[in-house]
């Protein structure tokens, strides 16, 4: 029997690789001006013009809580389309494109402690490489976005 | 022809009615069972039905009423959705787009529906219909080739379908009359007493033929009498005493009207009639040829109604976006070309730039379109329905000149028919009690439309009775919208909104104009589609008002761009009063709040830069404040910024679905050089 494959854009964020299934891929693009939208979690860097539609973009350095670097050459906008949603997620690169049979992926690890793994949809392990799946609606996700919203509010 | 403004509306909105009956038919065969599709074909239906009364095409809204009578049984699950009772509905569906493509070509919409009304009739009974003679149609157009004898009858002309049906009720028992009516002299309204008179008439039989004809009779076009031929199961008296209810009738004869005995006297002039027929024929002058010149007619007419296409809005929309990526790649050549400095270059780009600026007005002008041309056919519509129900009505519209996004525009029109309709028969009272009530006998109607912020608002407002709210609470508790625990807690809005609910009307009949309690839900449901909102408020005694709230989806409004920090803003035209360059030692403070003395007033003053957090490399030490000063209804505010950049025409875009209720960001737009500037929602700043 021939095993299933998941095809994923692979981009790198820290030192770690991260994959998103194609088929909710639109496009990806360089770095460009972002205009900011105020009252918006910090994350949210902004709207860009895409090709004439204003689009949403997030920084998911910002989003996962890593440490935030200087925007590089090879910085790029990962456009993703979820539920009639089109956000741009800002990555330090994107390079790859590759096919991950199904049976490589796990769950992700369990760890004490780890609230926010929610959006990991799973890991998987190609030789040396690990690969973080992300699950894009709880990266997305609305009540994540009230949340910080009202904690931004009351302090 | 007066109609000619609206008439292509008119085609294009009953061609998409039709195209939906048809789909709804169709999937209704295939699952006879569902009732929530006869639900959308009768809306279509009624939707028709009123669209072609009001533009006076008798026959469409004839066999339109017919057909909505049968899909309301069926809805009421009085008639079992069956292939014969499908046939006729197609048929009847058939029928209204033959008369339809005659109107948009030119035609006068008149067609002989008589055959198939009778079906329909039938089975709104629950009859079987029987197949009938096709000759029918061919007859009763000789008929009109014919000219009248001059016998003493009036109903020397009836035509074998007219006669098929006066022989068929005789045989199942039901009487026919031939009714005289005199009305009296001194009658005013001579159409709407004929229309009472018919109105009763519908309600205990069918009325087969009149003299003069309907039309006729509802232009005044007679003198003080006229016939009609009843088909009916009530008796004599019945009729008689019926008629003689309405006011201004002189006298009233009612005979039974003897078929047979028309039948012979007419064998003889028929036979001869067929010999001249078939001599026609031998000569090759078929009857085909005798329709050709009305159609050379009606080729001559064609040109009158402008030909359009309707295109998806979607496809506007990617055109629109294809066409703001050249705008900015336009930039970019021109920018490229100045600096090359090549002649042959820099033409080409200006004459780029010149069509693509025609282009521009062209794209963004085909998506507005100006509320006049829903409102212009109300007019007419209100006086025809004033007219009906005997009130008197001044109707007044203002902000007509209002433009809309397109997709706006095609959805209003339903949903504002309605509400109009509504506010006649419900709201404005008759000249009688308007008098004992001490107001003027003349109600006044009012159509507005106006732009404020980011949303235009249309508001329909009567000085009627108001809202019963009794009545309301009692009709929605009886017809189980709400428990009767539920009312006691209910605010008057909350009440005014009832009517708005499914199922609920407060006509206490069912009336031609009021309908039969489709209209408000449907309303509601097409204005919050639209992302609208639609206030209800009311007064016993002095009025109601419907105050619907539109959003300015995809709609080009002017602006004033504003730079605050290094971030750039634009402030919508409509809502700001002037700008002003106010020095700081002219800010006084209230209540610790800044405020600034506008023209007399006080107005406090809003820092953008604070609401907004722009970040700001070093606090710059300014002397004068840059003011723009914004109002919301009468309250007003200054709006400080750092400097004022100019007026533009901009597309207004939405932030997408992820980035929802932003505060005091009502949009996007972007600007000639490619960037993104974010709309300022002026209202959510003042309070």
């Amino acid at each position: 029997m021939s095993e299933e494959f998941m095809k994923v854009i692979v981009f790198q964020l820290k030192e770690e690789e991260y994959g998103v299934p194609v088929k909710y891929v639109g496009s990806i693009e360089r770095m460009q001006n972002i205009t900011r939208v105020p009252g918006t979690p910090e994350f949210v860097k902004g709207v860009i013009n895409l090709r004439g539609v204003v689009t949403p973009i997030i920084d998911l350095r910002e989003r996962f809580d890593l440490e935030i670097t200087e925007y590089t050459e090879s910085t790029r906008i990962i456009i993703v389309n979820i539920a009639d949603k089109e956000v741009g997620m800002i990555v330090d690169s994107a390079n790859d494109v590759i096919d991950i049979p199904e049976s490589t992926i796990e769950p992700p690890p369990e760890v004490v402690g780890s609230v926010e793994a929610d959006y990991i949809h799973g890991v998987a392990k190609l030789d040396k490489r690990l690969l973080i799946l992300l699950n894009l609606d709880k990266v997305l996700s609305k009540d994540e976005l009230k949340q910080i919203q009202t904690v931004e509010g009351t302090s | 022809m007066e109609n000619n403004q609206y008439l292509e509306v008119f085609i294009d909105e009953s061609k998409e009615h039709l195209q939906a009956m048809n789909d709804q038919l169709l999937e209704l065969e295939k699952n006879p069972a569902e009732l929530s599709i006869v639900q959308e074909i009768f809306r279509s239906a009624h939707t028709l039905k009123g669209m072609s009364a009001t533009m006076g095409f008798e026959d469409l809204a004839n066999l339109t009423h017919k057909m909505e009578n049968v899909l309301d049984a069926v809805r009421n699950e009085k008639i079992q959705v069956d292939s014969n009772m499908l046939d006729i509905v197609f048929e009847a569906v058939e029928y209204l787009e033959e008369i339809i493509f005659d109107i948009a070509e030119g035609g006068d919409g008149k067609k002989d529906v008589k055959n198939i009304v009778e079906k329909l009739l039938q089975i709104e009974k629950g009859e079987v219909p029987q197949e009938e003679n096709q000759a029918e149609v061919a007859a009763s157009s000789e008929q009109i080739l014919e000219a009248e004898l001059g016998t003493d009858l009036p109903f020397n002309n009836l035509d074998e379908f007219e006669l098929t049906v006066l022989q068929e009720s005789r045989e199942r028992h039901f009487n026919n009359f031939h009714i005289h009516v005199e009305l009296r002299e001194d009658c005013l309204l001579k159409a709407a007493r004929v229309y009472m008179v018919f109105e009763i008439l519908e309600q205990v039989g069918e009325v087969i033929k009149s003299i003069p004809s309907v039309e006729d009779l509802e232009e005044e076009k007679f003198d003080y009498d006229f016939d009609v031929l009843l088909v009916t199961k009530e008796s004599r008296d019945d009729v008689y005493k019926r008629i003689m209810k309405v006011s201004e009738i002189e006298r009233v004869e009612v005979n039974a009207f003897n078929v047979n005995q028309y039948m012979e006297s007419k064998k003889q002039e028929k036979s001869a009639e067929q010999k001249a027929q078939m001599k026609k024929e031998e000569t090759g002058d078929h009857p085909q040829t005798n329709t050709k010149s009305p159609k050379t007619q009606k080729d001559a007419k064609k040109k009158s109604v402008s030909k359009t296409i309707r295109v998806n809005i979607d496809r506007l929309d990617v055109l629109m976006n294809l066409f703001e990526e050249l705008v900015i790649d336009r930039g970019r050549l021109e920018q490229i070309s100045y600096e090359l400095n090549h002649n042959d270059l820099k033409e080409t780009v200006e004459r780029m730039s010149r069509i693509s600026s025609d282009l521009q007005n062209i794209i963004l002008t085909m998506r507005m379109v100006p509320i006049e041309q829903v409102f212009n056919r109300f007019p007419r519509m209100v006086r025809q329905l004033a007219r009906d129900l005997n009130k008197k009505v001044d109707f007044q519209i203002t902000g007509q000149e209002t433009e809309l996004d397109r997709t706006v525009i095609d959805e209003i029109g339903d949903p504002l028919v309605h509400l109009i309709r509504n506010a006649l028969d419900h709201g404005i009272e008759t000249p009688e009690e308007r008098a004992k009530k001490g107001k003027p006998e003349q109600g006044t109607l009012k159509l507005k439309a106006y732009h404020s912020g980011n949303h235009v608002y249309v508001e329909i407002e009567d000085d009627g009775q108001g809202i019963n709210k009794e009545k309301v609470i009692h009709k929605a508790i009886q017809n189980g919208v709400i428990t009767a625990e539920q009312s006691q807690s209910m605010t008057d809005q909350q009440i005014y909104e009832l009517i708005m609910a499914s199922g609920f009307s407060t006509a206490d009949k069912i009336s031609d104009v009021s309908g039969r309690g489709v209209g408000l839900d449907v309303v509601k449901n097409t204005i919050e589609s639209l992302g609208g909102s639609i206030t209800i408020d009311s007064r016993p005694d002095e009025g109601s008002l419907f105050s619907i709230q539109l959003p300015l989806t995809l709609s080009i409004i002017s602006v004033m761009l504003v730079d605050v920090a290094d971030e750039r803003y634009a402030i919508p035209l409509s809502s700001i009063i002037e700008t002003a360059i106010v020095k700081k030692e002219d800010i006084m403070h209230a209540h610790n709040k800044e405020v600034i003395d506008f023209r007399g007033k006080v107005v406090p003053l809003v820092h953008l830069k604070e609401v907004f957090e722009v970040p700001v490399e070093q606090d710059e030490k300014d002397d004068l404040y840059s003011i723009v000063i914004v109002r919301k209804g009468d309250k007003m505010a200054g709006m400080v910024v750092d400097s004022f950049i100019g007026q533009q025409e901009i597309v207004l875009k939405s932030l997408g679905n992820y980035l929802t209720n932003v505060f005091a960001i009502s949009g996007a737009t972007i600007l000639g050089n490619g960037e993104v500037a974010l709309i300022v929602d002026t209202n959510a700043l003042i309070k």
